[in-house]
């Protein structure tokens, strides 16, 4: 059998670590997969080189693929995501200067209790004509909608208290030391590089915003997921491989030795294997400290497309696009996700399989064992930090209701 | 027509903006890679925005893009699906567009297709250069080998120069890569004799 080839865009992220592991340790290879890893600096480069099929499929930021559909900024192309490559595993950074201002501790802070103390600071930086100023990795990001949901959620209006840009990973730290920017929210290892460099101290992990936010998805053109399904699932089955061995205790350290190589982060293997592990390096000389909801690359069946996810998604870019809610725009986000193809993947392994597609988001505050067709399925607490729950089913009333 | 160039090589920006003002349009804007890019366009007001592909600033450029929307002209990566072609080729040479909206059609194939073009002219370039470099090194290893082979067999240099060439159609590899083998092997086990 002649393996299929399957070029894979994607950026210098821990969580890109999925398609790079299935390549390296011969998961893709099992499955009759040959992977070519395509590696870019910026989410418009890894978007056009998908579109334009200079690759197959991409490490990709889900309201991206859910914005790509829609055609926002640019004509419509559907995208189909047939796997979550994690949730969460980010972290919102303060510039050191901005951290003394606000009083961080030495500790993760209370969402709350940072936020209110952010908003003293920003009110006087406002009122004083200087605006504090805040990077994110990309307008379509979860990093984008998380800090604006936590902003927002403690009375601090994005694009009216606060400035929000865009700043790329790889020199997030930068802008921090430069004085550009007073706060980043990105992905790791960028927010340990700042703290490690001295400029940054860690104010929150995403997680803290909401505990088992989508993140990085496989983002696919749908006539690839159509017309190349059985490679398709194929692919899934060697990520969702990669994935068990990811989390698998004592793989840590060889995960941090591939992905810290130059071909693939180009980064400090220390702080890629703080990320990985979960130990946050809140600030900077201090001792990492274990925050197990840091990023999930498998439990919890974290690797299925949930369209609710997809949902909440829309909302954000509903809220902060400043645009109306339609319901044949919400129903084309929501089928980006397609936990149909994920099902017939996985379908007679040992994965466990939902046997909803779509779910209550934020609804959970303790682990509950959760109706599966394959599997025992466990989901953990999903709270946002508000408390507040998300029905996909009712986007219009949750809008209404956000601050 | 004003076209703004961002290009993080100099100088293929240079090659560009030559090949727009033979060809007539004269009204460029290079972009500083290294200053604040967004002011720098806003001051700048083009109507056509040429960026190398792998330009790390995109992300920052299509945010500043879609934030101007509330502007006269707004900007975009191309006006309507029937652009796809073009843009398509574009991407494949390496060069991403984007043009203020309303821009017809006409007036801007040409642009597109001149800078598709230079980015091709470019790659070629840098490619033969690679190649004379590659081809420098390698004839340095060569010589290199050829003098250890003339101490060590007390052979003249057309015969190491054949040893070399007979040994690289024996093991069917390249008369280099043999080259490499023994300078290599010098290096480590020159000295144990």
């Amino acid at each position: 059998m002649t393996a299929e080839i399957f070029r894979i865009g994607f950026l210098p992220l821990v969580d890109a670590a999925l398609p790079i592991l299935a390549h390296e340790l011969g998961f893709a290879e099992r499955e009759g997969i040959r992977v070519e890893l395509v590696r870019d600096m910026t989410w418009a480069t890894v978007r056009d080189r998908l579109l334009y099929g200079h690759t197959d499929a991409a490490h990709m930021i889900a309201p991206l693929a859910i914005a790509t559909t829609l055609g926002r900024d640019r004509p419509p192309v559907p995208l189909g995501v047939p796997f979550v490559l994690g949730l969460n595993g980010n972290a919102v950074t303060f510039s050191s200067a901005l951290a003394a201002e606000v009083g961080l501790s030495d500790g993760l802070g209370d969402p709350a209790d940072t936020g209110a103390a952010l908003r003293a600071v920003a009110g006087a930086r406002k009122a004083a004509g200087k605006p504090l100023r805040f990077g994110v990795v990309h307008r379509y990001s979860s990093h984008n909608y998380m800090l604006r949901y936590w902003l927002a959620g403690v009375g601090i209006r994005p694009d009216e208290d606060v400035e929000i840009v865009v700043t790329s990973p790889p020199f997030a730290a930068d802008a921090l030391a430069a004085g550009e920017v007073d706060g980043i929210c990105v992905g790791e290892p960028w927010n340990s590089i700042a703290v490690d460099r001295g400029v940054g101290h860690i104010a929150l992990a995403t997680a803290q915003i909401w505990r088992r936010g989508v993140e990085k998805v496989l983002a696919m053109r749908e006539t690839i997921l159509d017309e190349r399904r059985e490679a398709v699932e194929a692919f899934v089955r060697a990520l969702h491989a990669a994935a068990a061995h990811f989390v698998e205790p004592g793989s840590a350290e060889a995960s941090a030795d591939i992905l810290a190589r130059p071909e693939y982060l180009d980064a400090p293997r220390d702080a890629v294997l703080r990320a990985i592990t979960d130990r946050i390096r809140v600030a900077p000389g201090g001792t990492p400290l274990h925050y197990p909801d840091f990023m999930f690359q498998y439990r919890e069946a974290a690797n299925f497309p949930w369209r609710s996810q997809a949902a909440w998604l829309y909302s954000q870019m509903v809220r902060w696009d400043y645009m109306a809610f339609d319901a044949a725009q919400a129903a084309a986000a929501g089928h980006v996700f397609r936990p149909d193809v994920y099902r017939r993947a996985l379908a007679g392994s040992t994965a466990p399989l939902p046997g909803a597609s779509s779910k209550l988001e934020g609804g959970l505050d303790e682990p509950i064992g959760a109706g599966s067709t394959q599997g025992r399925l466990t989901l953990g607490s999903d709270r946002f930090f508000d408390g507040r729950a998300f029905d996909p089913d009712d986007i219009e009333a949750y809008l209404a209701e956000s601050p | 027509m004003r076209i703004a160039i961002i290009d993080t090589s100099t100088t293929r920006a240079a090659i560009i903006s030559d090949g727009l003002r033979e060809a007539g349009l004269d009204d460029l804007v290079l972009i500083d890679p290294a200053g604040a890019l967004a002011r720098q366009i806003e001051a700048a007001q083009p109507e056509v925005v040429l960026i190398n592909l792998e330009n790390p600033s995109r992300d920052l450029l299509e945010d500043y893009f879609a934030m101007s929307r509330a502007l006269a002209r707004p900007i975009a990566m191309f006006v309507d699906q029937s652009d796809a072609e073009a843009t398509g080729a574009a991407i494949d040479a390496g060069v991403s567009a984007y043009v203020v909206d309303g821009l017809s059609k006409q007036r801007i194939k040409p642009v597109i297709d001149l800078a598709v073009r230079r980015f091709q002219a470019f790659s070629r370039l840098q490619r033969e250069l690679d190649e004379a470099k590659n081809a420098l090194a390698e004839r340095a290893v060569i010589d290199k080998a050829k003098a250890i082979l003339m101490k060590r067999r007390q052979v003249d240099e057309p015969a190491a120069y054949a040893l070399l060439r007979g040994q690289a159609m024996r093991t069917n590899r390249r008369i280099a890569e043999i080259a490499e083998a023994i300078v290599t092997s010098e290096a480590l086990l020159g000295d144990m004799e």
